[in-house]
């Protein structure tokens, strides 16, 4: 991403975030787009055997980042991303929720279904639910 | 308590960082280095292991190819290139480490990614899990029509499988199909919704490469190469990439 597209295609997945949850409830992380961190999921890390404690440690500045926001939820857009925060969050306390994009894209179409739910909190899976029985 | 001295100079020889430069453009920048550690303080890799990416490059640069080439911190750099656009110098750290990784014995390097590039490499769509062709078709057909049958508002939704001609085609990260098949569904709906034309393919559907980030470059081509292929044969105009 930094490397290939960028600053821009950073800005469409903004656009697209705050299109499906509202620009208000948007928070962005410090640093941000291409000055952001890595979340420490990638280039084999999470598969490497014997480099968990490391991954971990690379894993908490994301970590921080994250809990800085005080947000409830973390999108992640890439698988790796997802598996990395979702274990972050339960080595280190964080309590908030992971979530792939497009649970939440699905989710302001009001077509998610009941078993494509379950990274949402309980804030939030219920929500649409009546929609997608019709 | 003083270290012992390091002693440099004497006949000059071929170092690893050296080599790197010889196959990187520009040789990766690799010998403008000002040590201004711009690029250490904002990696998250800094400190494990003792090592930073200054020191890494330093210690290269200084012929320490030892040291280098035997630490583990090349499997704690996630080639996230932060370094490289905080350095002054546009200095490659990324691809020094990379070529550091793939300058280990295959059989010595971490046996996950190993493993996962291996398993790749004897399935048809290349699935780091190891899952087969007919079993991701099998189950992308069996979540689809679960979904058909029970929310009758995508009664029609379609799935396709190496459908000819498709304008978009798709691959998949192995974790949905063999450990969360229901989060596939959220992404079909939204290429429902949009009215995209797209397909899967039995050949090259897996989205992940481990024999990448192994640093084994000829299997890695090889996967690239082959589901590049796969895209060409199907007729799709585009390849969409879920990672
Ligand atoms: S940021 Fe660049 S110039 Fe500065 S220490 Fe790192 S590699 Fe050297
Ligand atoms: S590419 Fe590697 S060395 Fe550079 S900032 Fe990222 S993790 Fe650190």
């Amino acid at each position: 991403m930094r490397k290939t597209f960028g600053d821009d295609v950073a800005k469409e997945m903004r656009f697209v975030v705050k299109s499906v949850v509202g620009e208000e409830n948007f928070i962005d992380m410090q640093p941000n787009m291409s000055n952001n961190y890595c979340c420490g999921g990638g280039g084999g890390f999470l598969q490497a055997t014997g480099f968990q404690d490391q991954r971990r440690q690379y894993g908490k500045t994301k970590f921080d980042q994250i809990m800085a926001t005080g947000a409830n939820y973390c999108i992640t857009p890439c698988h790796n991303c997802h598996s990395q925060i979702h274990d972050l969050n339960e080595h280190f306390e964080g309590g908030f929720h992971t979530l792939h994009l497009w649970t939440l894209i699905a989710l302001s179409l009001g077509m998610l279904g009941e078993n494509e739910r379950e990274y949402l909190g309980e804030d939030l899976c219920e929500c649409g639910l009546e929609d997608i029985a019709e | 308590m003083a270290e012992a001295a390091l002693k440099l100079g004497g006949p000059k020889r071929t170092s690893f960082m050296d080599k790197v430069m010889e196959i990187l453009p520009e040789g990766g920048n690799l010998n403008l280095c000002l040590t201004c550690g711009a690029c250490s303080s904002g990696c998250p890799a800094t400190g494990i292991d003792g090592m930073d990416p200054r020191k890494f490059l330093r210690m290269a640069a200084l012929g320490l190819d030892e040291e280098v080439m035997k630490s583990t911190w090349a499997w704690c750099c996630t080639q996230c290139q932060r370094c490289v656009r905080a350095c002054p110098m546009g200095i490659n750290i990324p691809a020094l480490v990379f070529n550091c990784r793939a300058s280990w014995p295959r059989e010595d390097r971490p046996k996950g990614i190993r493993d996962s590039c291996d398993a790749a490499l004897k399935t048809g769509g290349f699935s780091a899990m190891g899952a087969s062709s007919e079993d991701f078709q099998f189950v992308v057909e069996d979540v689809l029509e679960e979904v058909r049958e029970d929310q009758p508002r995508f009664k029609d939704m379609l799935a396709p499988i190496n459908k000819q001609g498709a304008k978009y085609f798709l691959n998949q990260n192995s974790r949905e199909p063999v450990t969360e098949p229901d989060e596939m569904v959220p992404l079909w709906k939204i290429m429902h919704m949009a009215g995209a034309d797209w397909t899967y393919g039995t050949l090259g559907w897996a989205a992940e490469n481990y024999c990448l980030f192994l640093a084994d470059n000829e299997s890695w081509e090889k996967i690239v190469r082959q589901k590049a292929k796969a895209v060409d044969d199907l007729g799709c105009e585009y390849w969409l990439n879920t990672e």
